[in-house]
């Protein structure tokens, strides 16, 4: 093992240190202002948080020298870990930014905080390559989101959303830790690459079987993490319960972070060509995540077609959006393609990060003004607030897969990530589920186009940081749909490419 | 000596009582309790594992009292949402918390 280098390993953690300044600057200043000036807190936090992206991107990204294991092989500095840093900082910006005028979050300082530690737990998460980092940062994501699921304490249903959310993670990250402790147990080691080459080395004599089982347990936590069905039975009540920017951080941030890990930890792991006794064990977990994209995106699309609350239905679109992302895991297993589809998964995680922010702002504004949530009570909203409406509109077109907004290319990446390693099937498959996805996001347009109601006459007014939150957020997903394609796909490339690089 | 296999035993055992808990028992304390079950059982695992497989390499028992701090703060969350539940409805009967469904 390398000497250890304080100062050459500092830049792995950038995020980490920028978001734990952060996190002291918010609470210092909870502590000194007066209630009525606390919302400021939330500009501060989100400045802080895209100054640290900044800072991060433009002195401190991974070159070809820096790409490596620091901290002891707890993190891996490479281009994959900062893509989706870069995405949980921007997250959390637009989350606070959100959160300010949101009744019971924007005044507590606290709030803020909570947020910032849960993205340090993604940020770790992001780039862990330690068995004992992947169980700390994944629990340093989820239990500030079980405190931030039942915020609004009095509110039953944000602390039942809390309560379930608890209950449902803490079992699912049990069994996957009970799956950690048998894969540390068999190789002796807690370094992911390290448990790699053991595995892969003549000394490792055992039965697939027990390996399969650890894996087995693993898959199922980080189904959980990700709402992939058929381990989603906390992500509609949740969704619903939790204060709104909650909703929108945890549909994206955790999610986001946890695919980073996933992609991760499976191709260290378990390897192209690691065959135990016989059983080739990439196979199993490839066909595994094809068996849960094929359930997600169909349970999760069919069962959104019935839903009228729109929080429940963006639960539902959440999950189906997990489905889509795990084809492009299920395409890992052709190694000639491996690389773009890890690549098409960065983008489409990039993009959704931004889509989902912008629907669940709009659901957040619209709620805040007028105290509904129901899919129905969006009648009229074009001649209410006509720009609001066209946001939703964007984001909605963005989420179903329609040029030219971001989504497009997302799907596109990944279906034909599909084809390259010869799953057309699955890519057909995934084509088929967007359109039955297109349909109840149609209707979404459609009420709020089309329908009339009463209450048309009643603008919803629209704050200054929304304005900003909303306009920027749009922009980007324009902007991911149509010049940025390129710049941000090839970025996920090189990312792909560092992640197989020397170790 | 004992052999390693009765550790991972005790340790198997006591992950499928906290499994069943989780399952059967309908209080939220109960069900945190059988969590914590599971916890401990990875506890053992690790610790097993270390004594037996790599005895000169620390990162077992690191891996076990990290395990500790989280199941420690998980239960400080968990209680504090639980007693949040309870102030709304008078109950921790995880079937009677049921406004949210679609």
């Amino acid at each position: 093992m390398e000497s250890f280098n304080f100062l050459q390993s500092l830049p792995a953690i950038v995020p980490e240190i920028g978001l734990t300044i952060t996190a002291i600057i918010v609470l210092f200043l909870d502590l000194r202002l007066p209630e009525s000036q606390r919302k400021s807190i939330a500009w501060v936090s989100a400045l802080c948080l895209l100054a640290t992206a900044a800072l991060y991107l433009i002195f401190w990204s991974p070159t070809a020298e820096t790409t490596g294991l620091y901290w002891g092989g707890m993190v891996r500095h490479d281009t994959l870990a900062q893509i989706f840093k870069t995405m949980i900082l921007i997250a959390a910006a637009i989350t606070s930014l959100m959160a300010i005028d949101v009744r019971g979050l924007g005044r507590k300082g606290e709030f803020y905080l909570i947020v910032l530690v849960s993205s340090l737990g993604g940020c770790l998460i992001s780039g862990a390559a330690d068995l004992i980092m992947v169980f700390l940062g994944l629990e340093t994501v989820t239990i500030p989101l079980y405190i931030l699921a039942s915020f609004h304490r009095n509110d039953g249903r944000s602390a039942e959303a809390g309560m379930k959310y608890f209950l449902f993670g803490s079992f699912a990250s049990a069994i996957m830790l009970y799956g950690l402790s048998l894969l540390y147990g068999f190789t002796g080691q807690t370094n992911l690459y390290e448990i790699a080459r053991y595995l892969a080395s003549p000394e490792f004599s055992s039965n697939a079987l027990p390996v399969i089982g650890a894996l087995v347990m693993i898959v199922a936590g980080f189904g959980f993490k990700i709402s992939a069905a058929p381990f989603h039975f906390w992500t509609p009540d949740v969704y619903e319960g939790a204060p709104t920017p909650v909703t929108a951080y945890l549909s994206v941030a955790s999610k986001a972070a946890s695919f980073a890990l996933l992609i991760r930890f499976f191709s260290a792991v378990f390897p192209e060509g690691l065959v135990l006794n016989g059983v080739e064990i990439q196979n199993f977990w490839v066909q595994l995540a094809t068996a849960l994209a094929v359930i997600s995106m169909t349970l999760g699309n069919v069962v959104a077609l019935a839903q009228r609350n729109i929080k429940r239905l963006l639960a539902y679109s959440s999950i189906a959006q997990a489905g889509y992302t795990l084809i492009g895991v299920a395409a890992l297993q052709v190694s000639a393609s491996q690389e773009h589809a890890i690549a098409a998964i960065a983008f489409y995680m990039f993009m959704y990060t931004f889509t989902n922010l912008l629907a669940f702002a709009v659901v957040a504004l619209f709620s805040e003004a007028t105290g509904s949530e129901t899919i129905s009570d969006l009648a009229g909203l074009s001649r209410r607030s006509p720009w609001l409406a066209l946001t939703m509109t964007i984001a909605l077109l963005s989420l179903g897969g329609v040029p030219p907004a971001a989504g497009f290319f997302g799907k596109f990446f990944l279906f034909q990530a599909a084809v390259n390693s010869g799953l057309v099937w699955l890519a057909l498959f995934g084509v088929l589920n967007s359109i039955v996805a297109l349909y109840y996001y149609l209707t979404v347009i459609k009420v709020m186009y089309v329908d009339h109601s009463p209450d048309e006459d009643k603008p919803i007014p629209v704050s200054r940081t929304y304005v900003w939150v909303l306009g920027a957020t749009s922009i980007i997903v324009i902007v991911l749909g149509s010049v940025g394609v390129q710049p941000i796909f090839d970025w996920a490339l090189r990312g792909a490419q560092a992640l197989f690089g020397t170790v | 000596m004992v052999p390693l296999w009765m550790y991972l035993l005790v340790g198997a055992g006591l992950f499928c009582i906290g499994v069943y808990g989780v399952l059967a028992r309908r209080n939220a304390v109960a069900i945190l309790m059988s969590i914590e079950l599971m916890l401990t059982a990875v506890n053992i695992n690790l610790v097993a594992f270390w004594r037996y497989v790599t005895p000169q390499n620390m990162s077992g028992q690191a891996f076990t009292a990290f395990v500790f701090v989280v199941a420690a703060a998980e239960a400080a969350v968990g209680l504090a949402i639980i007693i949040s539940i309870y102030r709304n409805r008078r109950s921790v009967i995880v079937e009677e918390v049921n406004v949210l469904r679609g």
